[in-house]
């Protein structure tokens, strides 16, 4: 059990995939857009990477989050949009169902994934925040581009 | 202020200074007695110095000071030019490069002593015949006489500076006492004098300044300097140019006598005052030594106008042109626009100005091999020394350019090869004598532009590659059973020696032979989208080929179509394209080939290989097959539609996706989606 002292406030948008919500630290964003562009597809690679993208003349590659999830492939509608995220030098677009606002967690109302994990399909949640009864899965953004699949 | 912001400008400086000092010294040790360049190596150690003094680099300084002094010795026949003399000289020029090197890595010239160096420059000074006169050598003006005097009151001149002032006015030019008050605030008082005899360089000559050089070398003067000048430039525009300076307070200009002008329109109007008076300033040596004095400037190096610019900065133009070309592009496809004719005209002339900026901005990038070979001739001469071979490095095309980006990285791979026909190809002297060769081996480097590629042979006359070690090597290696082995072609051996870890050398030497080279080279050259290819003869020699694409960014492609997904080929690899029949393909061991002129080559079905969805292609009745060649083998491509050929901008994939193996890069497409370019070499194996 881990609950941190400090109470610290972040920001964090919450997108949607099917009926779960997750959150994603707010200065990992680099941009929100809408999958209204061709996603070039790339041969041999997992499923989840569903290809790259043209962003303003940067190639840019893009994944399935519900596909990494292991939950059923995207169907594109209105509301699906492509985060793109920065950590360092390394530059990826995710695909989501929806996004939904920017919330602000504090270390009061989020907790360490430490005393839940175990299971498998959390290996990319670093966190719950807990928000007016809504429940918001925390990503860990660098578990879930590490490219070590896509070498395999 | 400080001196960092000259660093740059100092570390750029040096390092041209030092290969030109690379290039005098290989000159002086092919002929001792060209008197000519000893005087360059003595301007550009006296440079050097200068340079060196002025940012505080202390022994830099001292050891070019000790050069000048044996330099000077040379000039005036107290020393003579011997192999042991021009190799200490080789010395310096490393010690002086190693205190570059640091410079440029830590921004201070390192602990490193050169005092033994400079002993032994001394020792040499001393064993010299007789002195023959006693003026202390150290700088290029003639030594100035004493010092203290008033400042802004008259220079006194020497018989031998009036000599020169008379020859000077002859030649049609005005003498000039400038006197430059320094502003009382500036800091480095001698970088900012070492601007302005910089800048008064570009106009005149400056034959003597007190304090003398050295003093204000040191910093050894207090506000204020006066030099003598002889120009041709009026004296208001030397004037504004040294106004211009920052921290300049004043500038007392007098006229010490005017030119000659009856003279001046006979004689001086094609020979420039530098080469005349040099003929007058070294007048006494030259005259001793019997001379013809023209010599010495005959080599004077150029100096261009140019301007040093960030590579970064650089890469950020090279940028926006590819963005600009694929908007061009786009504008070019667009569809559902009235094509009257001024929009196509519009088109034509927006074509043709961004294929002009694409031009010269690539030639902008384009750097002269010669950056890279010029660093040869004394590693060879250094390899074949330590070897005791004779070799001599015969350099062709040095002009050619490529690009910055390959430029940068080709320097090692041709290293490995030059060390390796040193030492593997040249056989030694006494071996040569028994084959009736001439005992100085001949390596022979030579770059040239061949279409989209620049090719660089680097090609020996020694003992060519031994095919059969090499059949026997990969046997003992374990790599081959002996009778595969024993029906390998001379082609796929010598295949084998550009895997990793492979060596024929029996016994590993400095040099080379430590298995660790031909594939570094093959591994470096491919990633520059390179190839390498070797040709082979017994006795005879080897000769290697290396060919690089002139661009990296910006190539012309085949544009494919393989499903519903574009993609691109270089069009560099592409050999031809044939349309076959479902027939034609045969299966040979599993693998499918067809017959194209009377060889048998592989086939790859891209849509299979790609795993691209849809419907497989196998009953269409004619089939497209790209041919492409990787070094002299084909294989054929086989895909849905050719759409054409297009120019393109690669972009890369980004590191997520690094490791993609069929695929090298991106491109963007005119409609502003992504097209990939295909890795010809993987999809071949």
């Amino acid at each position: 059990m881990e609950v941190q002292n400090t109470t610290e406030t972040r920001k964090y948008l919450v997108f949607r995939l099917e009926n779960d919500e997750f959150g994603i630290e707010i200065d990992k964003i680099s941009t929100i857009i809408e999958k209204d562009m061709n996603i070039t597809r790339v041969p041999k690679q997992p499923a989840f990477v569903k290809g790259v993208i043209n962003l303003r003349g940067e190639i840019i590659p893009v994944l399935s989050l519900r596909l990494k999830f292991g939950l059923s492939d995207d169907v594109c509608d209105e509301n699906t949009r492509i985060i793109i995220i920065k950590l360092e030098d390394l530059t990826v677009g995710l695909i989501v169902d929806s996004v939904a606002e920017v919330v602000e967690l504090d270390d009061e109302t989020t907790e360490s994934i430490s005393n839940i994990a175990g299971e498998k399909s959390l290996e990319y949640l670093k966190g719950v925040g807990k928000l007016n009864g809504r429940i918001i899965t925390l990503l860990d953004l660098e578990k879930v581009v590490i490219p070590e699949e896509a070498a395999t | 202020m400080d001196m960092s912001q000259y660093l740059e400008i100092f570390i750029e400086e040096s390092k041209e200074h030092l290969q030109s000092l690379n290039q005098s010294l290989l000159q002086l040790e092919k002929n001792p007695g060209d008197r000519s360049m000893i005087n360059e190596i003595f301007r550009v150690a006296h440079t050097i110095k200068g340079m060196a003094g002025t940012m505080g680099f202390n022994k830099m300084a001292k050891l070019t000071h000790d050069m000048e002094n044996v330099l000077h010795a040379l000039r005036n026949d107290e020393l003579e030019v011997s192999p042991e003399l021009v190799d200490i000289l080789f010395k310096c020029l490393d010690a002086l490069e190693s205190y570059t090197a640091n410079i440029v890595e830590t921004g201070s010239e390192g602990d490193r002593d050169s005092e033994e160096l400079s002993g032994i420059l001394s020792g040499l000074l001393s064993s010299k015949s007789t002195p023959k006169d006693q003026e202390q050598p150290g700088t290029v003006a003639p030594p100035a006489a004493e010092t203290g005097h008033g400042i802004v009151s008259d220079i006194e001149l020497d018989q031998y500076e009036t000599n020169i002032i008379d020859k000077a006015t002859e030649l049609g030019n005005d003498v000039w006492q400038i006197t430059v008050r320094l502003n009382k605030g500036c800091l480095l008082k001698s970088a900012r004098a070492f601007i302005i005899f910089k800048t008064l360089e570009r106009h005149s000559e400056i034959i003597k300044s007190v304090p003398p050089v050295q003093d204000i070398e040191d910093e050894k003067f207090d506000f204020e300097f006066t030099v003598i000048v002889l120009t041709k430039e009026d004296a208001e525009t030397i004037k504004k140019d040294l106004n211009s300076i920052a921290e300049v307070d004043e500038v007392i200009m007098k006229l010490v006598r005017e030119r000659n002008k009856a003279a001046a329109s006979v004689q001086a109007e094609e020979i420039p005052v530098s080469e005349q008076l040099q003929v007058t300033g070294d007048h006494k040596q030259a005259a001793a030594a019997g001379q013809d004095s023209n010599d010495s400037t005959a080599k004077k190096t150029k100096t261009g106008k140019t301007v040093r610019v960030d590579i970064d900065r650089l890469d950020v133009l090279l940028n926006l042109v590819s963005e600009l070309i694929i908007q061009k592009t786009r504008l070019e496809g667009l569809e559902g626009i009235e094509r009257t004719q001024q929009y196509t005209e519009a088109i034509e002339y927006l074509e043709r100005i961004t294929t002009s900026l694409h031009d010269a901005v690539m030639k902008v990038r384009m750097v002269p091999v010669e950056t890279v070979f010029n660093r040869f001739p004394r590693m060879i001469r250094d390899v074949s020394r330590e070897l005791g071979k004779e070799v001599e490095l015969e350099m062709s095309g040095v002009d050619t350019e490529l690009d910055r980006t390959v430029i940068d990285e080709i320097g090692d791979p041709l290293i490995h090869l030059l060390r390796n026909a040193c030492d593997h190809g040249i056989e030694s002297r006494e071996e040569r004598r028994k084959l009736g060769k001439p005992e100085c081996g001949k390596i022979e480097l030579k770059a040239y532009q061949d279409g989209n590629n620049v090719v660089i042979e680097i090609g020996d006359d020694g003992q060519g590659i031994n095919v059969e070690k090499v059949r026997q090597k990969i046997v003992e290696r374990g790599l081959v059973s002996k009778d595969i082995a024993a029906n390998l072609s001379k082609k796929d051996l010598i295949e084998y020696l550009f895997k990793p870890s492979f060596s024929t050398a029996d016994k590993v030497t400095d040099i080379s032979g430590r298995g660790v080279g031909l594939d570094v080279v093959k591994t470096k050259i491919e990633a520059l989208g390179g190839t390498v290819e070797v040709e082979t003869e017994p006795g005879k020699g080897s000769r290697f080929y290396i060919r690089l694409p002139l661009t990296l960014a910006i190539i012309q492609a085949l544009l494919v179509m393989i499903g519903d997904e574009k993609y691109a080929i270089q069009l560099g690899s592409v050999h031809k394209i044939i349309n076959i029949t479902p027939g034609d393909i045969k299966t040979v061991q599993k693998q499918e080939v067809v017959m194209y002129r009377n060889s048998v080559i592989p086939i790859v079905r891209l849509r299979e290989a790609l795993e691209v969805p849809g419907e497989s292609s196998a009953d269409q009745k004619v089939m497209t097959l790209v041919i492409v060649k990787k070094g002299e083998r084909l294989t054929g491509f086989i895909v849905d539609r050719i759409i054409g050929q297009q120019e393109i901008v690669q972009k890369s994939l980004g590191k997520y996706l690094a490791g993609t193996k069929v695929i090298t890069s991106a491109t963007i497409l005119g409609d502003g989606n992504v097209a990939l370019i295909l890795d010809v070499n993987a999809l071949a194996n």
